[in-house]
C-alpha cells in the first residue's frame, strides 16, 4: 500500500522534472517551430552557473533567480545570433527542416563538452535548499518531502504564470502569432525577430528552473556524464511529443504521465525496462493521437 | 568522359578501381591505419543509411544507433547460437535489422518531423538498455562476436586486423554500390518527390506511406549491417557500443558529408574517425589531463557540426556544385 | 503626399520578376493593378511591403524610402499590407487577428475607436468576434483581413488579390466597403486584382502589368474603355 503511494509520489516528483522541461521545449517549439535540443545543455550550464553562486553567497535561493536570469539570457543570446544565422544561411535549402535539428544537437554537444572541460573530475554539488527527508505518516516514511513538495509545486507556478502570459497578455498574443504565421505577424507591425527571442528567453529561464531544483533532488551532483542529465535530455523531449508540443498544459500532462508510467515500471517491474518503455508510452500516444495528447486538430506540421 | 562516369559501367568501374586501391593500400599501411580502415568502411555504410533516410526520404532519425544494435545483436546471436558462417551472419544482420525498421517505419511514416525525432530519439536510448534485461542478450557485458582469423589460404602474415579491413571494405563497396543504383532509380526519385512535397507526390500518384516505410526498411537494412560491422571490429556487441552518442555521431557524419547526396560519404566517415585521433594529438602535445582527453573529441566534432551547418548546409560536394553552376550563369534572365 | 516608385526591379533567383517599373500614386487615390497570373502584381506588393527585397530602385512614401526594410518598420510609417491567401491567423480569434494588427499602436484608446469603426463596416466580423479565424468563410476571411490591416492605422492600404475565391455578390459589397473606407480614411491604395472589371471600377488609376513591364497606365476610367485593354483583360 506504502510502495503504491510512494510510487505515484516518485512518479509526480519526477515528472514535474521532465514537465520543466518540457515546458522549456515547448516555448520554443511555439516561438520559433524548432526543437531545441541544446535545451538539456543550456539548463546544465545555467545549473553550474548557479552553484558557482551558491558558493559565493550561499543562498540557493538568488542563486536560483540568478540562475534563471543567465539562462534567460544565454538563451536569448543563441537565439540572436546563432540560430538567425542558421536561418538565413539553411532555411531555405533542402536541409531546411533538418537544419535545426542538427545545429542544437551540434550545440548540446559543444555545451557539454565545454562544461565536462570546466567542471570534470571536480566534486561539483548543490544541497537542497530545504528538508529533503520524507514526510512520515504512522511510521512509513512518504517518498514526498519539503523539496518534492517544492519542485511540484514551482512547476504548477511556472505554468499558470506561462499560460497566463501566452493567452491573456498582449506579448503572449505576439509570441502566439510569430509561431503560428510569422508573414502576417510582420505585416501587423509585430517584431517577430524580437518576439522569438523573448520565447528563447522565457524557455532558457524555464530550463534553468528545471536543472537548479532537479540537482539537489538526487545525489546532489552536476554532471554532463550524470545519468539525470540525460533523463532531462530524453525524458523532457519524450514528455514535450507526448503531450503535443503546441501547448504548455500539455507539457505538464506529457510529464506526469510519462513520470507516472515510468515510477509504476521502476517499482513494480524492472530498472532495465524504464526506457523501452518510455518509447512504448511515446508511440502509443502519437499512434493514437499524431499530434500528441493535446496538439491541435489541425494537425499543425512541422 | 563525364558521360561516361555518370553511366553504369562507368560507375562499376569506378567502384572497382577503388576497391583495388583499397586493397593494395592495405598492404602498405600500418596495423592501426588497417584497423581505422575498417570502421572508417563501417562508418561509410551507416552514414549512407542516414543519408538515405533524412537525406533522401526527409526523414529524421535520431535513433539509428539502436538499428545498429539490432544487426550486430543479430549477427551476434547467430553465430553463437547457430554457429552461423560469416556471410551468414550479416544477411542476418540486413534482415532483422530491415524487419525491426519495416515495423518502425510503418509508425515512422505517420510522423512528421520532431515527433519522429522524438520516437527514434526514445528507441535510441530505449533499445539498447533491453539487453540488460534478458539474458539471453549477455546483459551489460553483452556477447562476442568473432569473426575467426583470416583463411590460410591468404597467407601466413595476413593479419586480423587485415581481415577485418577486407570484410568490412568488401561489405562497404557492395553495399553504397546497390544503394547508389537504387537512390538513381524510381525509388530515389520517388522518395525525393515525397521529401520535397508530399502533398504533391501524393496527388501525382505516390503512394506516401509506403514510400517513407519502404526507405526507413531499407535504411535498417543498412544500419544492421553496420552493426555488424561494428561488432565485429569490437569484437562484442553490449549496451555500452550503442550509446546515443553514437546515433548523434552518426547524424554528425551525414550532416558532414552532405545529406542530400552520396557523394560526399567518406568525408562523414573519416571525420569520425579522424577527430578522436586528432583530438588525442592535441591533448598530447600539450600534455593536459585527462579530463581534457575525455571531452575534447566532443568539442572537435560539435564545433565541426556547428560549422558546417552554418557554412556549408549542404555539404561540401553540393556547395561546390552550386558554386560551380552558379558560376555558369551570371546574368539573369529577362523575360 | 505621393507613392512614387522609380526604377523598381525584383528578381526572384534567375528570374527578373518586376523589370524597372516607375509610375505614382497620389494621396487619396486609389490605384488598380491589373495584369494576367505571373504578371509581377503579388511581387510589387511584397517588395512594397518589405516581405521580399526589391533589387534595384526605389519607392518613397511620406519621405521615406519603403523598399530594403523589414515589414514591422513599415507598419510604423503606415503602410498595411493584406497579403494573398487571407492574410488571417486561423489558429487565433477574430478578435485576436484584429487586436493584432493594433499591438504596435500606443494609444489604447484610437485602436479601439478603429475596431469599432472596423466592427460597424464588417457586422459579419461582430457576429463571430470569439471565433477561431479558420470556423469563417471565405469572404469573413478577407473582410477579417482587411479588417486586421485597418487596425494598424494605415495610410497606405495594399491589397493582394481581396476577390480570390469569393462569390460575385460578397466581392461587389467588400469592394463597395473598400471604396467607402478608402475615402471615409483618407487612404492610399494599390488593389491588385485578377478580377480587373471590379477593381476599374472603383479605382482612380489603373496601371496594367504585363511579364513584370509595364503595359499601360492612366485613369481607371479611359482603361476601362480602352479596346485592348479590354480584350485581353476585360473580355469583351
Amino acid at each position: 500500500m506504502y510502495q503504491f503511494i510512494n510510487t505515484i509520489l516518485i512518479g509526480i516528483t519526477s515528472g514535474a522534472i521532465y514537465s520543466l522541461m518540457a515546458i522549456a521545449l515547448v516555448l520554443v517549439w511555439r516561438s520559433a517551430r524548432v526543437v531545441n535540443f541544446a535545451q538539456a545543455g543550456q539548463a546544465l550550464l545555467s545549473t553550474y552557473i548557479g552553484y558557482e553562486f551558491i558558493q559565493k553567497f550561499h543562498s540557493f535561493w538568488l542563486a536560483l533567480f540568478l540562475s534563471m536570469v543567465i539562462g534567460a539570457a544565454v538563451a536569448a543570446l543563441i537565439d540572436a545570433t546563432f540560430m538567425r544565422t542558421l536561418f538565413r544561411r539553411a532555411g531555405h535549402g533542402p536541409i531546411a527542416g533538418v537544419a535545426p535539428i542538427i545545429a542544437t544537437l551540434g550545440l548540446l554537444g559543444l555545451i557539454r563538452s565545454v562544461l565536462g572541460l570546466i567542471v570534470g573530475g571536480k566534486d561539483v554539488r548543490i544541497q537542497p535548499p530545504v528538508s529533503n527527508v520524507g514526510y512520515t505518516i504512522s511510521g512509513h516514511t512518504l517518498a514526498f518531502s519539503p523539496l518534492k513538495l517544492l519542485i511540484v509545486g514551482s512547476v504548477l507556478i511556472l505554468m499558470l504564470v506561462l499560460t497566463v502570459i501566452f493567452q491573456r497578455t498582449n506579448v503572449g498574443l505576439a509570441l502566439r502569432a510569430s509561431a503560428y504565421s510569422p508573414e502576417i505577424a510582420r505585416l501587423a507591425g509585430v517584431r517577430v525577430d524580437g518576439i522569438r527571442t523573448l520565447g528563447w528567453a522565457l524557455a532558457g529561464a524555464a530550463g534553468a528552473a528545471a536543472g537548479m531544483l532537479q540537482t539537489p533532488d538526487g545525489t546532489g551532483a552536476l554532471s554532463p556524464d550524470s545519468l539525470e542529465f540525460s533523463l532531462l535530455l530524453v525524458f523532457g523531449f519524450i514528455a514535450a511529443v507526448i503531450g503535443g508540443l503546441e501547448s504548455l498544459v500539455g507539457a505538464v500532462v506529457g510529464g506526469l504521465i510519462l513520470g507516472l508510467v515510468l515510477a509504476f515500471v521502476l517499482t513494480y517491474i524492472s530498472g532495465s525496462l524504464v526506457f523501452i518503455t518510455a518509447f512504448g508510452v511515446l508511440i502509443i500516444v502519437l499512434l493514437v493521437k499524431p499530434s500528441g495528447l493535446i496538439g491541435s486538430r489541425r494537425g499543425r506540421r512541422a | 568522359m563525364r558521360k561516361f562516369i555518370q553511366s553504369y559501367f562507368g560507375r562499376l568501374s569506378l567502384f572497382i578501381l577503388l576497391g583495388f586501391l583499397l586493397f593494395l593500400a592495405s598492404n602498405r599501411v600500418d596495423e592501426l591505419r588497417v584497423y581505422q580502415g575498417a570502421t572508417v568502411a563501417m562508418y561509410v555504410v551507416a552514414i549512407a543509411s542516414l543519408i538515405l533516410l533524412t537525406g533522401y526520404s526527409g526523414q529524421v532519425s535520431l535513433g539509428h544507433g539502436a538499428l545498429l544494435a539490432v544487426g550486430g545483436y543479430a549477427a551476434a546471436l547467430a553465430r553463437i547460437h547457430f554457429s552461423a558462417p560469416i556471410w551468414l551472419c550479416f544477411v542476418i544482420a540486413v534482415i532483422a535489422a530491415a524487419l525491426a525498421g519495416a515495423v518502425l517505419g510503418t509508425a515512422a511514416a505517420r510522423l512528421s518531423g520532431p515527433y519522429l525525432a522524438g520516437s527514434t530519439l526514445a528507441l535510441a536510448v530505449g533499445l539498447p538498455s533491453i539487453a540488460n534485461q534478458f539474458h539471453i542478450f549477455g546483459g551489460e557485458q553483452g556477447l562476442l562476436f568473432d569473426v575467426g582469423a583470416p583463411p590460410t589460404s591468404l597467407g601466413a602474415d595476413f593479419t586480423q586486423y587485415k581481415w577485418y579491413f577486407w570484410i568490412a571494405a568488401s561489405i562497404a563497396l557492395i553495399a553504397i554500390w546497390w544503394l547508389q543504383n537504387i537512390l538513381r532509380s524510381r525509388f530515389g526519385r520517388t522518395w525525393r518527390a515525397v521529401r520535397s512535397n508530399e502533398v504533391a507526390a501524393e496527388l501525382a500518384g505516390i503512394h506516401v506511406g509506403k514510400s517513407k516505410t519502404l526507405a526507413f526498411t531499407v535504411s535498417s537494412g543498412l544500419a544492421g549491417l553496420a552493426g555488424a560491422l561494428l561488432a565485429m571490429t569490437i569484437g562484442t556487441v553490449s549496451p555500452s557500443a550503442f550509446p546515443l552518442t553514437l546515433s548523434f555521431a552518426l547524424l554528425t557524419g551525414a550532416v558532414l558529408s552532405g545529406v542530400t547526396t552520396l557523394s560526399g560519404v567518406m568525408i562523414g566517415a573519416l571525420t569520425l574517425v579522424a577527430t578522436p585521433e586528432i583530438a588525442d594529438a592535441i591533448s598530447n602535445r600539450f600534455a593536459s589531463s585527462e579530463n581534457v582527453a575525455t571531452n575534447l573529441p566532443g568539442l572537435l566534432v560539435s564545433a565541426l557540426l556547428i560549422l558546417v551547418v552554418l557554412l556549408v548546409p549542404n555539404g561540401p560536394v553540393e556547395q561546390l556544385r552550386a558554386l560551380r553552376t552558379r558560376k555558369r550563369a551570371k546574368t539573369p534572365l529577362t523575360r | 503626399m505621393t507613392l512614387v516608385v522609380s526604377d523598381l526591379s525584383v528578381d526572384h533567383g534567375a528570374i527578373r520578376a518586376i523589370d524597372n517599373i516607375s509610375f505614382q500614386v497620389e494621396q487619396g487615390q486609389m490605384a488598380a493593378v491589373i495584369g494576367a497570373n505571373g504578371a509581377g502584381k503579388t511581387t510589387l506588393l511584397r517588395a512594397l511591403s518589405g516581405l521580399t527585397r526589391a533589387t534595384m530602385g526605389s519607392a518613397t512614401w511620406q519621405g521615406h524610402e519603403l523598399l530594403y526594410s523589414k515589414p514591422e518598420k513599415l507598419v510604423r510609417f503606415g503602410v498595411s499590407h493584406v497579403s494573398e491567401g487571407k492574410s488571417v491567423i486561423s489558429e487565433l480569434t477574430v478578435a485576436e487577428n484584429l487586436l493584432l494588427g493594433a499591438l504596435w499602436r500606443k494609444n489604447g484608446d484610437e485602436a479601439d475607436a478603429t475596431r469599432e469603426k472596423v466592427l460597424e463596416t464588417f457586422p459579419r466580423l461582430a457576429e463571430r468576434i470569439s471565433q477561431p479565424a479558420d470556423t469563417l468563410s471565405g469572404g469573413e476571411r478577407t473582410m477579417l483581413a482587411i479588417g486586421r490591416a485597418l487596425m494598424s492605422k494605415p495610410q497606405l492600404l495594399l491589397l493582394d488579390e481581396p476577390s480570390l475565391g469569393l462569390a460575385p455578390l460578397i466581392v461587389e459589397q467588400i469592394f463597395q466597403s473598400i471604396r467607402d473606407l478608402t475615402t471615409h480614411m483618407g487612404l492610399t491604395v494599390i488593389l491588385v486584382e485578377q478580377n480587373a472589371m471590379s477593381a476599374l471600377k472603383i479605382a482612380d488609376i489603373g496601371i496594367v502589368l504585363n511579364l513584370g513591364r509595364i503595359a499601360a497606365m492612366s485613369s481607371a476610367q479611359q482603361l476601362i474603355f480602352d479596346p485592348q485593354v479590354r480584350a485581353a483583360y476585360l473580355g469583351y
